[in-house]
């Protein structure tokens, strides 16, 4: 896809890269975040894993801003509405209907398209918000830090993450801690970056959903590469795949206990190995000569 | 009938090699994989596929170019910029809303429903398990949770099984919805890491938001069990049963590298420590 492409420019700087999975637990937020801190220059940081967003756990950001992100949903003047049905027929969503003489809406299922209310003959229906959680901002040293965090029992997580990306600053480098999966949160995640970074273990369920993540990432056009974490822990299937679908490997990175204690209290791995702070800008410089 | 769902809120924690075990250590049950845009429980049990069906999801609007007048209603009413200024729609920009098709003057918007992916009903050695496949980049995935869900019942009803197993999605959203609403209960599989206890904290706040009576497990708890004794005092607070903590054994590797559950593969202390929790599990749906 073109417009992906076009996003990228050398001259200013604007580099967008999204740290994707497919399989939960490879090492996502540890790439993000020890990525954003070993690069030089203005860098910020995007959490859009909004359903269990980690990387303040090792940024330990200061936040200097708070907003409640909501999405708009019908609320209905019943003194206006003559009950025609014209809102429910043309919800696909289920989340409006007409029985009666009553207006039955469901927040939670709409999908905030607004065809009710364009649709209502009377104007009886207008916006309202649903909250889908709150978006924080701050620093970490020089790297700013944006996150959102989904509200416990919302469903819809894709227009938090949009809210999130919208703050991506074209003057710096955006690196973007992506949610796991292939489904639509890590596609609007993934949307319009310049280049993907796939964090994957040498598993069986590594390599299965790392297939997935690479076919979502080539529907939408991004050029990509792969880190392979604890790369001694299985077999090497996975360097195999990489190989045959002329894939970079940009790291590898062994399994360590050093690094997985520091891990599980939320300390950076470039504070407990400081020469991976060197590796992570090489890995940059190398991701800027394959684009 | 009892279904438990296995969720975990942060990826990677160990889900499925757990559920894996539970397939070889249950009896009489239906297991269906709801993890289904990332499925990896079939990696283990090699599922072998008797029935198939596709999986019909949300619709996309269309736009017919020769019948197209270029007056732009479409392109103002759609709320996801998801029509090109040439008209054309991104398919993974449009929610399926139909504004677009209702308003246009001249109905030159066509909107056919997608076919998202597929799902099975399979048999594998430990007994009947339903999956699914969303296709990549799809929608939808939530729907197709509940399908894999009901499936199962159906299942487990037609040949007269009393449980039902299902390995969940991570995180809190859409799909994780899905998968335990009206379970009889969930099982968190967690670890000692700062990530997976404020992971906890969130899933397990959605589990108690939905009623549901949950358990935990904290995997690989002898990577850190100062912070191990901080999840259980979290699970302790949030009223959720810890039922076990799992050591950390590279042999789960191993199993999963040789297609095994762990159970199967060796007698060490990784599968005592999950024939224990088992035991309680079952226990707590008997009592559920």
């Amino acid at each position: 896809m073109p417009q992906v492409r076009d996003c990228y420019d050398a001259r200013i700087g604007r580099m967008v890269i999204c740290i994707a999975s497919g399989k939960g637990g490879t090492g996502k937020t540890t790439i993000a975040t020890n990525l954003a801190m070993s690069l030089n220059g203005k860098v910020q940081l995007l959490d859009c894993d909004v359903e269990e967003p980690n990387a303040h756990l090792f940024l330990k950001p200061e936040l200097n801003h708070t907003e409640r992100i909501t999405t708009p949903v019908p609320e209905v003047d019943l003194e206006k509405c003559d009950f025609c049905g014209q809102c429910g027929e043309i919800c696909q969503f289920s989340a409006i209907t007409v029985i009666g003489k009553k207006v039955l809406t469901f927040p939670e299922l709409c999908h905030s398209c607004k065809g009710c209310m364009m649709v209502c003959p009377r104007e009886a229906i207008s916006e309202k918000g649903r909250e889908l959680g709150v978006l924080e901002k701050g620093w970490s040293g020089r790297v700013e830090f944006i996150h959102g965090l989904l509200r416990v029992g919302e469903a819809m997580s894709p227009p938090l993450i949009n809210q999130v990306k919208a703050h991506i600053d074209p003057e710096k480098i955006a690196i973007i801690d992506a949610p796991p999966g292939t489904s639509c949160p890590v596609i609007v995640t993934l949307k319009g970056s310049d280049f993907a970074i796939l964090v994957t273990e040498p598993t069986p369920f590594g390599l299965n959903d790392l297939k997935l993540a690479v076919g979502a990432v080539r529907i939408l056009g991004i050029p990509l590469g792969i880190i392979i974490n604890r790369c001694d822990v299985g077999d090497d299937r996975v360097a195999t795949y990489a190989r045959e679908e002329n894939i970079p490997i940009l790291m590898e990175i062994p399994n360590d206990r050093k690094i997985a204690e520091a891990y599980s209290r939320g300390i950076m791995m470039v504070d407990v190995v400081p020469e991976m702070k060197d590796r992570f800008q090489a890995m940059y410089d190398k991701i800027r000569e394959l684009l | 009938m009892k279904e438990l769902t296995i969720i975990s809120g942060k990826g990677g924690t160990g889900k499925t090699s757990v559920v894996a075990s539970f397939a070889a250590l249950a009896q009489n049950k239906v297991l269906a994989d709801a993890d289904v845009d990332a499925a990896d429980l079939h990696l283990i049990l090699a599922p072998e596929i008797k029935h198939e069906e596709d999986f019909k999801g949300g619709r996309t609007a269309q736009i017919d170019l020769d019948a197209c007048t270029e007056c732009e209603e479409c392109l103002d009413r759609c709320q996801f910029k998801a029509i090109s200024p040439t008209f054309v729609v991104d398919k993974i920009d449009c929610e399926g809303c139909g504004v677009c098709v209702h308003f246009c003057p001249v109905q030159a918007i066509d909107f056919p429903q997608n076919i998202c992916g597929k799902w099975y009903i399979s048999e594998t050695r430990f007994g009947p398990m339903v999956h699914a496949k969303l296709g990549i980049a799809e929608e939808n995935s939530g729907l197709l949770v509940s399908l894999v869900r009901n499936q199962a019942k159906v299942l487990a009803e037609d040949r007269g099984l009393d449980t039902i197993i299902v390995d969940g999605p991570p995180g809190i959203g859409c799909p994780v919805i899905a998968s335990i609403t009206g379970t009889s209960a969930i099982l968190i599989v967690t670890e000692p890491t700062l990530s997976g206890l404020h992971d906890l904290e969130r899933v397990g706040g959605l589990a108690a938001h939905f009623k549901i009576p949950t358990l935990a497990c904290i995997n690989k708890f002898d990577l850190n069990e100062e912070m191990s004794d901080q999840i259980a005092r979290c699970c302790a607070r949030n009223h959720i049963a810890l039922v076990g903590r799992i050591p950390y054994d590279t042999s789960v590797t191993h199993a999963m590298v040789a297609g095994k559950s762990i159970v199967e593969f060796s007698d060490g202390s990784v599968s005592d420590a999950i024939n224990k929790i088992w035991e309680k599990v079952e226990n707590c749906l008997t009592q559920v």
